[in-house]
């Protein structure tokens, strides 16, 4: 009995030792590529935090920055990103780095993307030829680039047919279902070169700029919620923006292809 | 089937090597879920007893509610706490949320109803072999609560145990209110699906072999301990 | 706590009458043998008689009820789970006896019913004979004045059954009431000092065992001891 009292005892006061620890949601796109892994620890190091990573979708880390749950967040989705400013939620965007999506699918590619005038005409050909596709289908920046695309493609998708799988998960779990249906998928470049499940699955068309995915940081509003951790949210955003995450953004690289170009301004 | 071979490769590398990161989740897996087991128990099995052998006017309503909540979706459960323990909730601000502890709350959620209803079946079933005598002897009600629960004892066990395996796999209810936070509130069943969103089907299956061995470990240990397969015994 | 009065008793399970009207006065004295046919209302008289029964109309009542110290004995004797000496001491645990009273008294009872080479090992074990003695001894752990037993020896064999008739004079002498129900006429012959026969859920007949037995004042006993079928 007193075993299991002392037990709860360390459990309980372990959540009063957070004194220095920040909560930034991720999207799963920055998690997958690893660039997490080599920023962290640069950043606990040279700030003296301890940082925890929550790795969700787009959606899921904006309603965690709206209801205070986090200190801030990280996404890649412009449009979403204003709204969450212009509601209060956040202070203000500030744009760190991009990387690209591409555009995935079976190496026969029978609707024949590779070679075309760009990524709009890429994803006709592959209505038109009603071959599989699995969107994310989960309102992440993925999805909403991808939806993007189809609008300039002027292709509308809840007129497309079961060719069209929107599976509603994380980009690990589209990349596995595009894997087990061989099927065209969109996704961002780090998260298709660290995925090792790809099948029959190839590289198909990237380099279109209408496939540029900017990456920001959004600090929460402390008005909102007093709680949250302004001054270290800012804190690691002048980190972000420094020279030094310049260099460790801009020289991460997987299987030696270099991933993200850094686009922060240094100053305010 | 390559698959599961490499899988078992990969469980074996990582529990040979002295995988730090696998003992850390294996550890915080088993410390959730065992704590989530006894403060269930605590409740659910004196509850149970008590439902045995107290007769009032919603006693069938009661446990017809009780069995019903045994389906419970973990999900629902963690996605409700989610926002009850969320800062803009109700009881942000007990900073739970993202901790093991609001991991702990949802697994004593989910499981109790389930230790509950198997220990109230062992429990009504020894009370209709003694419930002449122990009325007969003018047993108080805490008198026969206490003598159902220890003779009992072995089927409780079961229902700990049956709490216990439910706890240790589960993965919807935590991910939502732990968040899979390395280093903090990562355990087994969280790792499990992040590798499988990554594509490594490995070292998912890795993990995976991990968490049943662990679980098969634990039953076994208490098996042993309490002696319940001697001969002669209840 | 002596007497216990029934008055004017009845007990109705789902509204059919099965015990009842009776009138009945329990004083010192016995042993008590309840006799009659299946269905007669003998069981429900004895848990009546205990307080384990309730009861619909009238009143059952210990002159002094804070005093009132009995035991009952099932057909079907019940064991817990445990141990033969823990069945033993399971009623002395209830009411805080010392572990030294309890040792001693379990001691002297599981030498007296002969148990003494099973004690430390399961109940579960028991013959069915061996099981219906711990139940006694179990019963009359706690020196109670009133012994209620409901044919403890329907279903056991001649040895057995021997082994607890003497069991049970002893106690008798022993000063404590011995009230119990039974099938067998031989067990009744043997052990009655008085008598109540039942019919049909009503007390027919009683009286001291020599009148009962060789001079039945009513019809139906007279038929019932001569082994009749009564309806």
């Amino acid at each position: 009995m007193i075993r299991h009292l002392l037990f709860a005892g360390l459990f309980f006061s372990a959540n009063f030792l957070q004194a220095d620890v920040l909560k930034l949601a991720v999207t799963s796109s920055f998690e997958n590529s690893g660039l997490a892994d080599v920023l962290l620890p640069e950043i606990e190091a040279d700030l003296e935090l301890d940082v925890q990573l929550l790795v969700v979708g787009t959606g899921q880390a904006l309603r965690l920055g709206e209801a205070g749950d986090v200190d801030a967040i990280l996404v890649h989705s412009r449009a979403s990103e204003e709204a969450f400013v212009a509601e209060g939620f956040g202070t203000y965007r500030r744009e760190i780095m991009y990387n690209d999506f591409v555009l995935i699918g079976p190496k026969t590619d029978q609707a024949q993307i590779s070679v075309t005038s760009g990524a709009a005409e890429s994803m006709q050909r592959i209505a038109d030829a009603q071959a599989t596709y699995v969107s994310r289908g989960d309102d992440s920046g993925t999805h909403k680039a991808e939806l993007k695309i189809w609008q300039i493609a002027e292709r509308e998708p809840a007129t497309f047919g079961s060719w069209y799988n929107a599976v509603g998960a994380g980009m690990g779990a589209a990349l596995n279902t595009a894997s087990a249906l061989n099927a065209y998928i969109i996704s961002d470049r780090a998260s298709w070169l660290n995925f090792k499940n790809k099948g029959d699955l190839k590289l198909l068309f990237a380099g279109d700029p209408v496939l540029f995915n900017q990456y920001a940081y959004l600090p929460v509003n402390p008005v909102k919620h007093p709680t949250v951790q302004y001054e270290m949210a800012l804190e690691i955003e002048e980190w972000l923006v420094s020279d030094k995450a310049a260099g460790l953004i801009n020289n991460f690289k997987i299987n030696g292809q270099t991933l993200f170009v850094f686009n922060g301004q240094p100053s305010r | 089937m390559n698959d599961i071979t490499q899988g078992l490769l990969a469980a074996l590398r990582l529990i040979v090597t002295f995988d730090a990161e696998l003992w850390e989740i294996s550890l915080r897996s088993l410390k959730v879920s065992l704590t989530a087991v006894t403060i269930a128990s605590a409740v659910a099995m004196p509850f149970g007893a008590f439902l045995a052998v107290q007769r009032f006017k919603y006693r069938r309503l009661v446990i017809s509610i009780m069995n019903a909540l045994m389906g419970l979706p973990p999900v629902v459960v963690g996605l409700i706490f989610y926002i009850l323990l969320s800062r803009s909730g109700p009881f942000g601000v007990f900073g739970l949320l993202f901790t093991p502890w609001a991991m702990i709350i949802v697994q004593i959620v989910i499981i109790t109803p389930l230790i509950a209803s198997i220990s109230h079946q062992a429990m009504r079933e020894l009370w209709a072999e003694y419930h002449d005598l122990l009325i007969s002897l003018n047993t108080s009600k805490w008198q026969r609560i206490k003598t159902l629960v220890w003779d009992g004892r072995r089927n409780l066990l079961t229902a700990g145990l049956a709490g216990f395996g439910r706890a240790i796999g589960e993965v919807g209810a935590i991910m939502i209110v732990g968040g899979n936070i390395e280093n903090a509130t990562r355990v087994l069943t969280t790792a499990i699906a992040l590798e499988t969103g990554k594509g490594d089907f490995a070292l998912a299956l890795g993990l995976g072999f991990v968490l049943i061995g662990l679980a098969l470990f634990v039953n076994i240990l208490i098996h042993w301990l309490s002696r319940t397969e001697r001969e002669g015994r209840w | 706590m002596f007497p216990l009065n029934l008055v004017d008793l009845s007990v109705r399970r789902r509204g059919k009458l099965v015990l009842g009207p009776i009138d009945l006065v329990i004083d010192q004295g016995g042993p008590t043998m309840v006799i009659g046919p299946n269905g007669s209302g003998k069981t429900t008289l004895l848990r009546v008689m205990h307080g384990i029964e309730r009861i619909s109309e009238g009143a059952a009542d210990w002159a002094k009820p804070d005093h009132a110290n009995h035991s009952y004995v099932f057909q079907s004797p019940v064991v817990l789970r445990r141990s033969v000496a823990e069945n033993l001491s399971y009623p002395l645990h209830l009411v805080k006896f010392t572990k030294l009273e309890i040792n001693a008294a379990v001691e002297y009872w599981i030498e007296r019913i002969g148990l003494g080479k099973v004690a430390n090992r399961s109940a579960a074990c028991l013959s069915g004979g061996e099981r219906q003695k711990l139940a006694i001894a179990r019963a009359l752990i706690r020196g109670p004045e009133v012994l209620f037993l409901d044919e403890p020896c329907s279903n056991l064999d001649g040895q057995s059954t021997r082994e607890i008739e003497t069991l049970l004079l002893e106690t008798a002498i022993a000063g404590t009431r011995v009230i119990m129900a039974t099938h067998d006429m031989g067990q009744a012959r043997r052990l009655a000092a008085d008598v109540i026969f039942m019919k049909s859920g009503r007390i027919a007949e009683t009286g001291l065992a020599p009148v009962v037995f060789n001079a039945p004042k009513t019809p139906d006993l007279q038929a019932f001891l001569k082994g009749d079928i009564l309806e």
